[in-house]
């Protein structure tokens, strides 16, 4: 954040370390352009005010997760470079929850302590100084149950991804979610002390630390306990919480302007030229993708949970797609065929573990067009499509290497019915004695006879005609 | 603004300095003779004028966001009173 050493996550300890993040005497701090952008624009897409004079603060205390003594931070309510907003979560049934977020500060990480057995505690300040930005919600909490927090975490997430400002790897570290939980009785008003549960890596620990911490938090109420305001950790293997330690009260940070840092200040036109920079977030997205092409809540959310998964429609869409038969497919096989393979479909997203698909939008479409077309059937369909996964040919050149045309040839069908007639003459004489369902064995006879290919519609209307002159 | 010998004591604990009853004393009444020449800005009318949060009238210093090479290991840790394993060794830290 404020030294220039690289990001990244793991390595060895102490690898990427410099005078400034080390705290050596004499080093001056200069602050990343990029991250105070970023936070920024974080701040204008959660509906934000913006702090158009902002600095940052030192948090004084002694910690070896920091080696100077004090983190930088930003203090104050209307100081934060963003504060006052909110974020919309939408639910199941269509509607939305408003969560509030009080601010949304930039600061520097902290370094990592880990137990030695041969004695003290090891320090890797690797991550010490990289830039960590806080969203802070609302306080009475808009958040009232497990489930919405997690809920507010997935929305958030997915904000992050579509500015493209944190890869969201809560498994990594590099979106953590500290909850403050408190409970009170039923009805009433003011809210029980607060715990803060740190340690959660993953959407489905959040959920589950505070549902037991909520528990835990019961429990000791009524064994006539009182709650300790702490930090607690979360053990994920045991899935319990831990006493980590007594809050610190917040006068005892003694926060005060850095001297090293020179105060910030930005203009109408820069705050604006940030807001006009801002992608269609995904609430907008899933609204209008239920508004415009009549999608229900879950096919909506799903298109635009992910922004290049968005994106692959939006092109599929643009180059004259059905968008509802376009993301049918996406969501079915298209997804099915990534999850089995771990491929992905955005270069953005490939790394060692995950090769780019070989499909593009305009493979899929040309594979809708050729079923809309009838010139192939959906079981024919599905084979042309996972031959287009491994090839990366296109649907219409495998169709023609291939026999998979669908046949609509009247004369051919009419043979394989008399065919079929021939060689079944009981059904034919159920049918003619009146069990006319028995009409679909003899329809199913002739789509074996064509391995499939036939068009059923028409065997369908063709071997009735048949059945009669029989 | 009088500060308390409570508040010493406090501010003392804080900055991990461990005073005796009368050095607190002492700073007790050095940091109110401190104090009292502040309270003389008390005096001045500042209705209008906004908080200066910093000496230099400079704004917006900032570097562009580009990685850099910095320390070798074993050039960060030469100095450090104990090292292990790459690591800056500290003692065990008990929580108060």
């Amino acid at each position: 954040m404020f030294c220039r050493c690289e990001v990244a996550f793991g390595g060895e300890p102490n690898t990427r370390v410099c005078p400034v993040c080390l705290g050596l005497p004499g080093a001056l701090p200069v602050p990343n352009k990029k991250a105070i952008e970023f936070v920024l624009r974080t701040a204008l897409a959660l509906n934000c005010k913006i702090a158009m004079r902002s600095v940052f603060h030192r948090k004084n205390y002694f910690y070896p997760d920091l080696p100077k003594g004090f983190q930088v931070s930003q203090y104050g309510e209307t100081n934060p470079l963003g504060y006052h907003g909110f974020l919309d979560v939408p639910n199941a049934e269509g509607g939305i929850k408003r969560i509030g977020i009080r601010r949304i500060h930039l600061e520097e990480d902290t370094g990592k302590l880990m137990h030695l057995p041969s004695g003290g505690s090891g320090v890797d300040y690797n991550r010490a100084g990289v830039p960590l930005m806080e969203v802070v919600t609302d306080f009475p909490p808009d958040i009232n149950t497990p489930d919405e927090a997690r809920e507010y975490m997935v929305q958030l997430r997915q904000i992050l991804l579509y500015l493209g400002v944190c890869d969201g790897k809560m498994e990594e570290g590099s979106m953590r979610c500290e909850p403050n939980i408190s409970i009170r009785l039923e009805g009433a008003e003011e809210l029980g002390t607060k715990t803060e549960l740190k340690n959660l890596n993953s959407f489905r620990s959040v959920q589950l630390g505070i549902q037991f911490e909520t528990r835990r938090q019961i429990a000791v109420l009524e064994s006539g306990g009182k709650v300790a305001q702490e930090t607690r950790g979360w053990n994920d293997a045991t899935e319990t919480s831990f006493a980590m330690r007594l809050k610190e009260s917040e006068n005892d940070y003694r926060y005060f302007e850095d001297p090293d840092l020179i105060p910030m200040e930005f203009t109408e036109e820069y705050i604006e030229s940030l807001r006009a920079t801002l992608p269609e977030l995904p609430l907008a997205k899933y609204r209008r993708y239920m508004a415009d092409y009549g999608m229900t809540t879950k096919e909506a959310g799903v298109l635009t949970g992910d922004k290049h998964w968005a994106g692959f429609f939006e092109q599929g869409v643009a180059l004259g797609a059905d968008p509802k038969l376009f993301s049918n497919w996406m969501n079915s096989e298209l997804a099915k065929y990534l999850n089995e393979t771990g491929q992905v479909i955005h270069a953005d997203l490939a790394d060692d573990h995950h090769a780019l698909s070989k499909i593009t939008p305009n493979h899929l479409l040309g594979l809708i067009v050729l079923i809309q077309d009838g010139t192939i059937s959906g079981k024919t369909a599905k084979d042309i499509f996972r031959e287009m996964l491994v090839s990366g040919d296109q649907a219409s050149g495998i169709l023609a290497k291939s026999n998979l045309t669908q046949i609509s040839d009247d004369e051919q069908i009419k043979a394989w019915c008399k065919e079929v007639i021939q060689n079944n003459p009981d059904p034919v004489a159920k049918y003619k004695s009146g069990v006319i369902n028995v009409i679909g064995f003899l329809v199913g006879q002739v789509m074996k006879q064509s391995q499939g290919r036939a068009n059923a519609q028409l065997v369908q209307e063709l071997m009735k005609a048949e059945l009669e002159n029989a | 603004m009088a500060i308390s010998f409570d508040e010493v004591q406090h501010v003392a604990r804080l900055a991990r300095l461990e005073l005796s009853n009368s050095e607190l004393l002492i700073f007790q009444s050095e940091l109110n003779a401190l104090l009292g020449h502040f309270s003389d800005l008390n005096e001045i009318d500042v209705t209008g004028i906004l908080p200066k949060p910093h000496a230099v009238s400079m704004h917006n210093v900032w570097a562009d966001d580009i990685a850099e090479v910095g320390l070798t290991r074993e050039y960060a840790l030469r100095n450090a009173p104990r090292s292990r394993a790459g690591l800056f060794v500290v003692p065990t830290i008990i929580e108060e």
